[in-house]
Formats: C-alpha cells, sequence, structure tokens
C-alpha cells in the first residue's frame, strides 16, 4: 500500500479540490474544515459515510464531542477531526508593554484604548493580510458572535431570521470603529495572510486576530525564532458591552479528513490510525495536532499558549465554525467579500449585512 | 434582361473545375483530426458553456434547476460585475492610448539608432518573455509599502514621506496594475511594429526626403499609412488581451481590493469555481464570449478586411 500526498497552499487546495470535485473525481483522503463545503460535496455523492466506521470499536467515542460535530451532516458524519481550536489574539508582549498596556483587554473598548495607546507609541497596533479577506471576516464574525450570540446567528442561518437583523449591522458599527482609527499596517488591504505572517513574526505589528496555526505559520517565517516565542502571548476575543453572546464563546474551526467515494476500505483504516489516541498525542507533542482532537491526546501538549486555548475552548459554550466554512461557499464568500468592505470604507455596516442577506436569501432553504 | 446573368451562370460552370473526389477525401484526411480536436475542445465546450447558462447549477450532481435567462439579468444588475466590465474597457481604452504609442515609438527609435539595435530591441522584448505569474510576483515585490522598491526610491527622494501602497488601494489598484501591463506587453507590440517597418521599402522614405518632406512629415504621410497593416493588428490584439485579462491580476490582486480590479475573467473564475456556482459563471463566459467574438467580427468585417484583399 503507498499513498501518495500533494501538499498546497491553502488558496491553491481550494482551487485544485474543487476542481477535482466538479471533474467527480475526489481524491481517496483530503483536508476538510466540515460545514457548507462539506455538505455540498456529501449531497453530491462525492464523500463516504463514515456513520458505520465510527460506530465500531468505539471510534466515534474517542472524539470529543465539539469537533466531531462540525463534520456531520443531517445526522451522519461524513469526516473526521485530526484538529480543532478557535480564533483569538496572538500578541507582542514586549510592544505592548512599550505602550504602557499592563494587561490584554477584557472589553471591546479597552482594545480600541489600547489600539490607541499603540498607536501613540508609534507601533502598528494590528497586521492583517485583507487581501484575503478570511483574515478580516473573523473579526466581523466574533462581534457578531460577542453582540447577538448563538440565537442571532441560528435564527439567521434557518431563515427564522436575517443578517440584517441589529446584531449583525451593529458588529459592522463596532468594526467600523476599529478600522476608523487606521491601526493596520500600511497597505493592508493588498497584503495577504503570508505578509501577515511575516509583520507579526518579524514584531512589526503588536497583535493579530487569529487562529492556533498561528504561531506555527509566524515561526516559519521569523527572522529571530527564539524572539518571536518570548514576545508571544494569547488571549481570548474581548466580551462586547451589553451584547447578547457569552464572552466564553469561541468562532474557530479545525482541520479534519474526508474520504472520497472511491476510496477502498484502507482509506478509512489509514484515518483512523491518525486519530487514535497515541498518535493523536505523539502529533499534540511535536506540534501537528493542536490542539488534538481525541479524548486523552492533550495531555501531548507542552506550549503553554495552547493549552491556555485548548482550556479556553473547552469551556466554550456555543462554538460556532468560521461562516465561510459552516455556509455553503456563495454566502461564505458573500460574507468575506462584503466585509472587506468596511476594511476598505467602501460600505456602510448597513450595506454590508444586506449584501450577506441577499446571498443568503438566495442560498439558504428555508 | 436575364441574358448577361445566365451567361455568367454558364461561363461559371463552364470554368469549374470537375471535382476530383479523391483529392477532397485527401484534404478531409487532413483536416480531419484538427477539425476533430476543434469541435471537441472549442466549439462543444461553447456550446456546453450555454447550455448551462441556463440553469442554477452548483458543478456537482445533476442539472434540473432550470432558470432561463435569470443568470444573465443578474450579471448585468450586479455592480461588481459591471463594474468588472468596465475594468476591461478603462484598460483597452489605456491601452490603445498609452501602450501602443509607446511601443511604436519605441520602435521608430530603434530604427533610427546606428548601433546596438538588437541589443535595445531584445532588452524591451524580455518583459514579454517572463511568465505572467512571475511577473505578478516580482511586481508585488516591487510595490510591497514594507522596504517595496518604488518606497525604497521615493525615501531616497523624499525622506520621512508616508509608505503608498497603490495595490492596496482601491482608486489606485487598476492603474498600477496598468503600468505592469504595459510593462509587459509594449515589447511585444514593438517587435510587431519593427517587423512592419522593415517591410517598408527605403525608396519610399527617400523619395519623400528628396521631394522635400520634413522627417514629422515623412512619418504622418508615409511611414504610418503605410505600417497601417500591422497597425490595425496590433490594436486588435490588444483589445482582445485587454477584455481577457486575467493571469496577473490574480497572482497581484485577485481582484481586489473591494473588488476594484476585478475583469471578467477574474469575476467568473470567483463565481462559477470559488462559490460553485456554475451556471452563474458559465453565463458570465458566454458574455466574455460575445463580447469577444462581436468584437473580432465587426473588426475583422470594418477594420482588418483591406488588409486581406
Amino acid at each position: 500500500m503507498s499513498i501518495e500526498i500533494t501538499v498546497l497552499e491553502n488558496e491553491a487546495f481550494k482551487a485544485k479540490l474543487a476542481t477535482a470535485m466538479q471533474s467527480g473525481s475526489p481524491p481517496d483522503i483530503f483536508q476538510s474544515w466540515g460545514g457548507g463545503v462539506l455538505k455540498q460535496y456529501a449531497d453530491a455523492g462525492l464523500i463516504q459515510d463514515l456513520t458505520p466506521a465510527l460506530a465500531e470499536n468505539g471510534w466515534g467515542d474517542s472524539f470529543n464531542a465539539g469537533p466531531l460535530s462540525l463534520y456531520a451532516v443531517g445526522g451522519k458524519n461524513y469526516g473526521v477531526p485530526w484538529n480543532a481550536g478557535m480564533v483569538g489574539f496572538w500578541y507582542n508582549k514586549d510592544l505592548f508593554a512599550k505602550a504602557g498596556i499592563d494587561a490584554p483587554p477584557a472589553t471591546w473598548a479597552e482594545l480600541l484604548d489600547d489600539v490607541g495607546k499603540l498607536k501613540a507609541a508609534g507601533i502598528t497596533p494590528i497586521a492583517i493580510g485583507e487581501k484575503d479577506k478570511w483574515p478580516g471576516a473573523f473579526w466581523w464574525e466574533y462581534l457578531a458572535t460577542r453582540v447577538g450570540g448563538q440565537a442571532a446567528f441560528e435564527s439567521a442561518f434557518n431563515r427564522t431570521g436575517k443578517f440584517t437583523d441589529p446584531a449583525f449591522v451593529e458588529a459592522g458599527a463596532k468594526l467600523k470603529e476599529l478600522v476608523d482609527l487606521q491601526p493596520f499596517q500600511t497597505g493592508s488591504l493588498g497584503a495577504g495572510y503570508g505578509d501577515q505572517q511575516v509583520v507579526m513574526a518579524n514584531g512589526q505589528a503588536a497583535m493579530e486576530l487569529m487562529g492556533q496555526w498561528a504561531p506555527g505559520a509566524n515561526r516559519s517565517v521569523a527572522e529571530n525564532v527564539d524572539a518571536y516565542n518570548a514576545s508571544l502571548g494569547w488571549f481570548p476575543f474581548p466580551m462586547v458591552e451589553g451584547g447578547a453572546g457569552s464572552p466564553t464563546d469561541a468562532l474557530g474551526g479545525g482541520d479534519g479528513f474526508a474520504v472520497g467515494k472511491n476510496a477502498p476500505p484502507a482509506a478509512i483504516d489509514f484515518v483512523r490510525f491518525l486519530t487514535s489516541v497515541e498518535n493523536q498525542t505523539a502529533m499534540a507533542k511535536a506540534g501537528f495536532a493542536v490542539p488534538p482532537v481525541i479524548k486523552g491526546a492533550e495531555a501531548g501538549i507542552d506550549d503553554p499558549l495552547i493549552k491556555e486555548l485548548t482550556l479556553t475552548l473547552a469551556k466554550a459554550q456555543y462554538y460556532q465554525l468560521y461562516y465561510d466554512q459552516y455556509m455553503p461557499p456563495a454566502v461564505g464568500a458573500a460574507v468575506n467579500d462584503a466585509t472587506q468592505e468596511i476594511f476598505a470604507g467602501t460600505a456602510s455596516p448597513e450595506q454590508v449585512a444586506q449584501t450577506i442577506e441577499d446571498s443568503a436569501a438566495f442560498e439558504l432553504q428555508p | 434582361m436575364a441574358q448577361p446573368s445566365t451567361r455568367a451562370i454558364t461561363s461559371a460552370a463552364a470554368r469549374r473545375p470537375p471535382i476530383r473526389w479523391g483529392k477532397v477525401a485527401t484534404i478531409a484526411g487532413f483536416l480531419l483530426p484538427a477539425a476533430i480536436i476543434y469541435m471537441g475542445l472549442v466549439l462543444l465546450p461553447v456550446a456546453q458553456a450555454v447550455y448551462y447558462s441556463f440553469f442554477r447549477w452548483n458543478g456537482l450532481g445533476p442539472m434540473s434547476n432550470f432558470n432561463g435567462l435569470a443568470n444573465y439579468a443578474r450579471a448585468f444588475s450586479d455592480r461588481v460585475f459591471v463594474g468588472a466590465l468596465s475594468h476591461n474597457l478603462i484598460l483597452v481604452v489605456m491601452s490603445l492610448a498609452f501602450q501602443l504609442p509607446l511601443s511604436l515609438g519605441l520602435a521608430l527609435l530603434i530604427r533610427e539608432i546606428r548601433w546596438g539595435r538588437a541589443l535595445f530591441r531584445t532588452i524591451f522584448f524580455l518583459p514579454f518573455v517572463l511568465s505572467e505569474v512571475v511577473t505578478g510576483v516580482v511586481w508585488t515585490f516591487i510595490y510591497r509599502p514594507q522596504g517595496g522598491l518604488i518606497n525604497a526610491l521615493l525615501k531616497l527622494v523624499a525622506p520621512g514621506m508616508p509608505e503608498t501602497a497603490l495595490l492596496a488601494d482601491p482608486k489606485t489598484v487598476l492603474y498600477a496594475l496598468f503600468v505592469v501591463i504595459t510593462w509587459k506587453f509594449f515589447g511585444y507590440h514593438m517587435i510587431l511594429y519593427i517587423a512592419g517597418l522593415q517591410n517598408i521599402p527605403h525608396e519610399i522614405e527617400e523619395a519623400a526626403a528628396i521631394d522635400g518632406c520634413s522627417r514629422l512629415q515623412a512619418l504622418r504621410y508615409i511611414t504610418i499609412p503605410l505600417l497601417g497593416s500591422t497597425i490595425r493588428l496590433s490594436i486588435y490584439l490588444s483589445v482582445l488581451g485587454s477584455l481577457q485579462f486575467f493571469d496577473l491580476i490574480w497572482v497581484m490582486t485577485t481582484g481586489g481590493p473591494v473588488s476594484a480590479s476585478d475583469t471578467m475573467a477574474t469575476y467568473l473564475y470567483k463565481y462559477g469555481f470559488q462559490r460553485f456556482q456554475l451556471g452563474y459563471g458559465s453565463a458570465i463566459a458566454v458574455c466574455l464570449f460575445l463580447i469577444c467574438f462581436g468584437f473580432s467580427l465587426v473588426y475583422q468585417r470594418f477594420v482588418m478586411r483591406r488588409d486581406y484583399e
């Protein structure tokens, strides 16, 4: 048995997988974030139902329930996770100290305050690769989660509510407050996530809102990895005063595997092998599967920040998958496109909400 | 009255040689492979795209959701698509107004110089040899606000100047891209013009000079008119290229920020493939095809026809 592995960068991977899927020849095993994209493949019969395999020998029960649920479509599991994390703030402790900030912000107002302090100290407060759009969409989605909570998103998604409901407009308005402070590095609208990594890894900005993979990604482009590690800190997205969402609600997602329709049974065995508690612990220790998704594998985590992130995620009552993964690709892309307009200042929070609602009304079946 | 035309027909029939079927079979045999490839890879996909464009279809599974012309109506009511179309037109106009005159000017200059002609020709042609992706990546670095070449130069000239990010500003991005497009393609048009200039007999320009033409007059009344067929071809290629622009823009900006540099082709890719709306994407492809095809027909019929006769 030989396994041929193709490694692709994020955007290239999405493009290549979409083409392979549209031509009806899915790979045997492929990376998936679950959610709406996976649902489209499942609906088209391009991937295998793993529910029977999960029922065997307690494989399904070995997973943490939250991450596994991201790969469920209509009660069946079409994939399994191998890591799951959350988006939060990765910040440079030295730069925060230099600006006279002693504790990470706990509220949105404090965050805006700190941005002001950093700017006053001549430090670029935030790095963002907004050309890729999803890094900016994280901000809007997190604000909507804090302002509206689980109820706002679920009703908009079920079509009992709308994406023009007050929570989403307010999320845009809050984000606009931040954008108006001009906290980003010069040229952020033309910079990709790769540029964001370079800026953060080399201490040219004080913080970024990014998922659990950020430290690993940044280390790969840091000129001085030790300096990066020494200054690195993490804090969760601050609460929004008066918001309906709980401050522990988490926006995130993880990586997982789905199995193509033509794959031999050995493909499922291989995925089962990758997600055994021994291998998950080993991968967590090596920094791949962080945070891990198999019960007991968190013992493998050494990194205190990742441990903190994992514990924060474990406390989350509500785990929101990134909108662009949870919803069908067209609505996800509309969220990403529309929120970029807030960063560019070309649309009001109301217009942004309306654009997303138009796409949702067209794509989401009630 | 009927007599002349009857005579014409009989004489034409009399002149027509008998059909030699063996020869026809040979010709058909040689044409067949090319014809099959052309039909299978060009005509059939065009027909398929037209068919898909009447459906709401995500590219996966069967097409069951016929929605008539709704995809076309949606395209022309979407400000992003109309924007993309207008960006293509802006690129066409700018290419004709700046890129081609620049190429022509350089071709004329190169003809005048006494030594180093081949050297300059090669230098100017070099960018065209680079792949569009390499060009895009290199120019992305040049435009980078943090330490890119342009900002470094600006800092030398005017220290303390704030960093500029031309690709990150919706107002400047299209023009910044146009600079790259011009850099990439002027050499190609220049080579066309140089080839055209070589076909103009020297005697004509000499005769004009002897008759007392100034150099400007010779250029205006002799050289440029004689270069007409090359200029018409170069305009044709430039317009079609500008209408279909994709690679370079995709690499440098992916059509952003906020769709300010989207072209019809990047829009088509985003909607057809990234958003899984293959029916809608096909409708966009059909629009792009009709625009290019329509331009081609009209231009060939009214402008380039004289070059073939």
